[in-house]
């Protein structure tokens, strides 16, 4: 039937090996629980032994996926509520398949930069962080909007521990902003799906209702009640406000997780729920979600130039970055799409860099504030090098990945609206401004007296620090075998959204229109 | 002689709890009488494995229904005994009477849960009640404790007052107190408009309302859960709010089916009110008590919504919630009791602090259970509050749920202050914790009842849907 037909496509040979991916790190958490706290520093090894084995276990997915079809690939499904028709239903298409490897390495890099700064309670650490990847992976992989839920759901205890328990001065309330602002939105989407699933005749199924027309009403009120997670989560102004706080606060794992997957998993909401399930209601909202973007990249921009703290000033930049994602998602056309799911990843690999960086030389001075360095580059000359990587990628200079994500969502950008195309590009201005002053005032200027003598990296760092780079210069010079995963899924969305039968074009939408 | 077949299990329970109170003349070891109730309750349970069937023309039914809150009563009652053991001992109340008392208020609801007729409902109600305001006031030493029982004895004589009232009205209109009568009759007659009858749904409704702690009946639980002894405040905190919503699946699904717009209008300002008061007023609460009588408040409102949508399916909603909530909370009450240890209370939230560290088995299944509370899945709680909302959506009722998901988003500020304080704060003082093996056990089944049905809750949807179907 479909079903074999589909799995002989995503070619595994029939091993459950989204399960096992979802799974594993679930295993190494239940086995470091068991390990006797005398013996705690195993913890980490556990940790990363489970971690590496779940990255290994991905790599088939990597080179089995059969790029020439937007069908779903890897597919497993198994009645798992039968009474309300839920499914344990998992499956990877051309726009998951990259975040699911990406959560599967940063995972690792997370263990790895954490090695020796988690001196309390390191157990539970690992516990958490294994489980929030295994939470990540879940999201993306899940085909069943109920069980995408529970893993969107489950995932905020872990997180709301590792920021709460292992963050800094003023965890707590990090914490709990974090939780409320991102439970409100989730609640919210909640009574959406439960309006969707009823309307489709009790069916969670994502890949049917994808394919359902609904009136262009219910669009209109599901896209909104979407839009209260996925925005919150992304985040879009103006309901960014929990982001610097929780990235500020968080350890550095907490921050490279938040930073390189969690906030991606708003924009796959929109790509894999808003847009292909409530095609009109999206369309008729871009104009709005265009202005959204542009607000987020210019005073997300602006913002951090005015920062002290180094955390915060790259939490601020997510902002901006992630305005040039939902930016090219809205602009509804390929150059954009790609550029958009592109910069996604490039946004997860540049900034979680950043965030392990910032990690690296954190754990030698315990400073934040950017006053407190200054010379760095004369102590530390390895690490400058690999961060002014991670610095340049961040502004999308040619040859980095940045350059070419930030280029596709500018040119699908421009095709859908100049003003919107002109002003983010300025964003880009901004943030050559602000991450060039950073790097000038951490690495060059007087060297500080709180940065003298201090070591360089070392070899565990290295094996933290380099994958980013590799993929920074990857994707930069050879973007086709990422883009190449996504051409067709993307193309496949695109017809459904920009579908002509559609009906219910709206008033805005025409407005939207004429401006072009 | 009737046939006793469908009331055998009451019948039983009636012989053994009066055994437990004449044991409790020979017998000197409470544990034993302790041990003999939970025999009891397990006794029970077997037998009503048989009871199938309407006994006494059709005042005592053992359905499927009936049989769904019997269980909870049961699981409530065997989840109480075991948190109860050591700590009589602590709060010095180590009394058999207390052992008999429990098997006689949870006799009083099964009684309830099978009523067909409203006098059989008023006399199971009753039975309940009086058992459990000796129950609030057992600490005879504790001013507190007497507070709570006095003040839940008279505002339960208003509720049951009321009752009366209602039921007299009621059969005063139709002239009959049999709850298939009762809607027979306003079928037949039309009686759908009428004044009186509409009366008679609002008293019966403010005395309901009054046993579930809703707004604005709820003036008696905080002071009552906070006063009561800790384990008779987890007892009923589940049990007579299930046995209320056990009678007014039957009273308002059944008797009043015709007047669904009626109850509808009353009772949903009375669900939103619940949820309003019960979580906005929890936030500001210090005593953990007390907070989690304001939170029994809020869960009430919640579970109301499956009645409001008025349909099986939200009725099967509101006995998975009430499942759910059995559990969750005798679980968190069970963490709750093992702080107090000799003179140290361990009622106020700062007592937590640093749990985490100093123990941290007991803070990571406070964690789950609060977690449950606050419907965050994998945890049992999400799926009972999903099942809830989906009903109450499915029947029209969305911005309803709206109110609901928004109240519950707020919840989450006070059950996460404890985890908070358990995981992210250091202990001021050590504190020890009264843990026995009989807390132990109950914990395990409330954390293993809040993961099973947070994961796999298939099974228990099924039976309360198959349950529903023959009512």
């Amino acid at each position: 039937m479909e079903q074999t037909l589909i799995n002989s496509m995503g070619s595994t040979m029939g091993f459950p090996i989204l399960s096992t991916l979802i799974f594993l790190p679930v295993v190494g958490a239940a086995l470091i629980l068991l390990i006797n706290r005398a013996n705690e520093s195993l913890a980490k090894w556990a940790a990363l032994l489970f971690s590496v084995a779940t990255f290994l276990v991905s790599i088939p997915l990597f080179t089995n996926f059969n790029k020439a079809t937007h069908e779903m690939q890897f597919v497993e499904k198994h009645a798992w509520v039968p009474a309300w028709n839920i499914n344990y239903h998992l499956g990877l298409d051309g726009i998951s398949i990259l975040f699911v490897l990406l959560s599967a390495l940063v995972a690792i890099l997370c263990v790895l930069i954490s090695w020796n700064s988690v001196k309390m309670k390191s157990k539970e650490f690992f516990i958490s962080i294994l489980i929030v990847e295994s939470a990540m992976i879940g999201v993306f992989c899940s085909l069943d909007f109920f069980l995408f839920y529970i893993f969107w759901e489950a995932m905020l205890i872990p997180m709301y521990l590792l920021i709460g328990v292992w963050g800094g001065p003023n965890r707590v309330y990090a914490a709990v902003k974090f939780f409320l602002y991102t439970l409100v939105g989730s609640v919210l989407m909640l009574v959406g799906i439960i309006t969707l699933y009823l309307y489709a005749g009790r069916n969670f199924d994502i890949v049917a209702l994808s394919k359902m027309i609904l009136p262009y009403d219910m669009q209109f009120w599901l896209f909104w009640a979407f839009f209260a997670a996925f925005a919150v989560k992304v985040p879009m102004f103006p309901v960014h406000t929990w982001l610097p706080d929780a990235h500020t606060e968080a350890p550095t794992a907490g921050s490279v997780i938040l930073a390189a997957v969690l906030i991606k998993m708003g924009a796959y909401g929109f790509l894999r729920f808003s847009l292909p399930m409530l095609p009109e209601a999206s369309r008729a909202m871009s104009p709005v979600m265009i202005v959204l973007s542009v607000i987020a990249i210019i005073y997300g921009g602006v913002i951090c130039l005015a920062q002290t703290d180094l955390k915060r000033l790259i939490a601020y930049s997510s902002v901006s970055h992630m305005g040039f994602v939902t930016l090219g998602i809205f602009a509804m056309n390929v150059q954009g799409m790609e550029g958009g799911i592109l910069q996604m990843l490039n946004h997860g690999i540049v900034t979680g860099g950043l965030f392990l960086g910032v990690g690296a030389i954190y754990d030698r001075t315990h400073t934040r504030q950017i006053s407190d360095y200054g010379g760095v580059a004369s102590v530390m000359p390895i690490f400058s090098a690999i961060f002014i990587i991670y610095t340049l990628a961040s502004i999308g200079l040619p040859a980095t990945n940045g350059f070419v994500g930030e280029f596709l969502i500018l040119l699908g950008g421009f095709r859908a609206s100049q003003w919107a195309g002109v002003l983010s590009a300025s964003g880009i201005i901004i943030g050559a401004g602000y991450m060039l002053w950073l790097y000038q005032r951490v690495f060059f200027m007087e060297t500080n007296q709180k940065v003298v003598g201090l070591a360089d990296v070392n070899a565990r760092e290295m094996a933290a620090l380099l994958p980013m780079v590799v993929l920074i210069f990857w994707i930069g010079i050879y973007p086709t075998d990422f883009l190449g995963f996504m051409h067709e899924s993307v193309r496949h969305l695109l017809e459904r959204v920009n579908d002509g039968s559609a009906r219910g074009i709206s008033v805005a939408h025409n407005v939207f229109e004429s401006l072009k | 002689m009737p046939d006793l077949g469908p009331i055998m299990p009451e019948i039983v329970l009636t012989v053994l709890a009066l055994l437990v109170l004449v044991a409790d003349l020979v017998i000197k070891r409470t544990e034993t009488i302790g041990l003999m109730s939970i025999i009891a309750a397990a006794v029970v349970a077997y037998t009503m494995q048989g009871a199938q069937g309407v006994a006494f023309n059709g005042m005592f039914i053992s359905d499927g229904y009936s049989m769904f809150f019997k269980m909870i009563f049961i699981l409530n009652l065997i989840l109480t005994v075991l948190i109860s053991v050591k700590y009589i001992k602590i709060v010095r109340v180590n009394f058999g009477e207390y052992y008999s008392l429990l098997l006689f208020s949870t006799l009083g609801m099964m009684i309830m849960a099978s009523a067909g007729d409203l006098i059989v409902l008023y006399l199971g109600l009753e039975l309940m009640a009086l058992s459990v305001y000796i129950l609030a006031g057992f600490i005879r030493y504790d001013m507190k404790s007497n507070e709570a029982a006095l003040k839940y004895f008279l505002l339960g004589a208003f509720a049951s007052a009321f009752l009366l009232y209602g039921t007299a009205l009621v059969y005063g209109m139709t002239g009959t107190t049999d709850i298939r009568g009762i809607a027979d009759y306003i079928a037949r007659n039309g009686l759908a408009n009428n004044q009186m009858l509409l009366l008679a749904m609002i008293f019966i409704a403010a005395a309901f309302s009054f046993k579930i702690a809703a707004v604005p009946f709820h003036m008696w639980a905080p002071d009552t859960y906070e006063g009561a002894p800790t384990s008779v405040t987890a007892y009923m905190s589940v049990g007579p709010k299930a046995a209320g919503f056990a009678v007014i699946g039957r009273v308002f699904l059944v008797a009043f089916a015709g007047l669904k717009v009626e109850w509808s209008a009353i009772l949903i300002p009375i669900a939103i009110l619940t949820m309003g008061v019960g979580n906005i007023v929890a936030l500001s609460q210090t005593n953990i008590k007390r907070m989690l009588a304001y939170s029994s408040i809020a869960h009430a409102g919640y579970a109301l919504l499956g009645i409001i949508a008025g349909t099986p399916d939200g009725m099967a909603s509101v006995m998975v919630y009430m499942l759910v909530y059995a559990f969750m909370n005798i679980g968190a009450f069970a963490v709750i009791i093992m702080l107090r240890s000799g003179d140290f209370k361990g009622e106020n939230i700062t007592d937590y602090e640093g749990l985490a560290k100093s123990h941290p088995l007991a803070a990571g299944l406070m964690l789950i259970f609060m977690f449950s509370l606050t419907g965050i899945p994998p945890t049992a709680g999400f799926m009972g509050k999903f099942y809830v909302f989906m009903s109450a959506i499915q029947a029209g009722y969305t911005w309803v749920v709206l109110i609901a998901v928004i109240f519950s988003a707020i919840s989450a500020y006070f059950y996460l202050r404890i985890v908070m304080l358990m995981y992210f704060r250091e202990p001021k003082e050590t504190v020890e914790l009264a843990s026995s093996p009989a807390i132990g056990l109950a914990l395990a089944v409330a954390v293993i009842g809040v993961l099973v049905i947070g994961i796999i809750p298939s099974a228990f949807v099924n039976i309360a849907k198959m349950a529903v179907a023959g009512f």
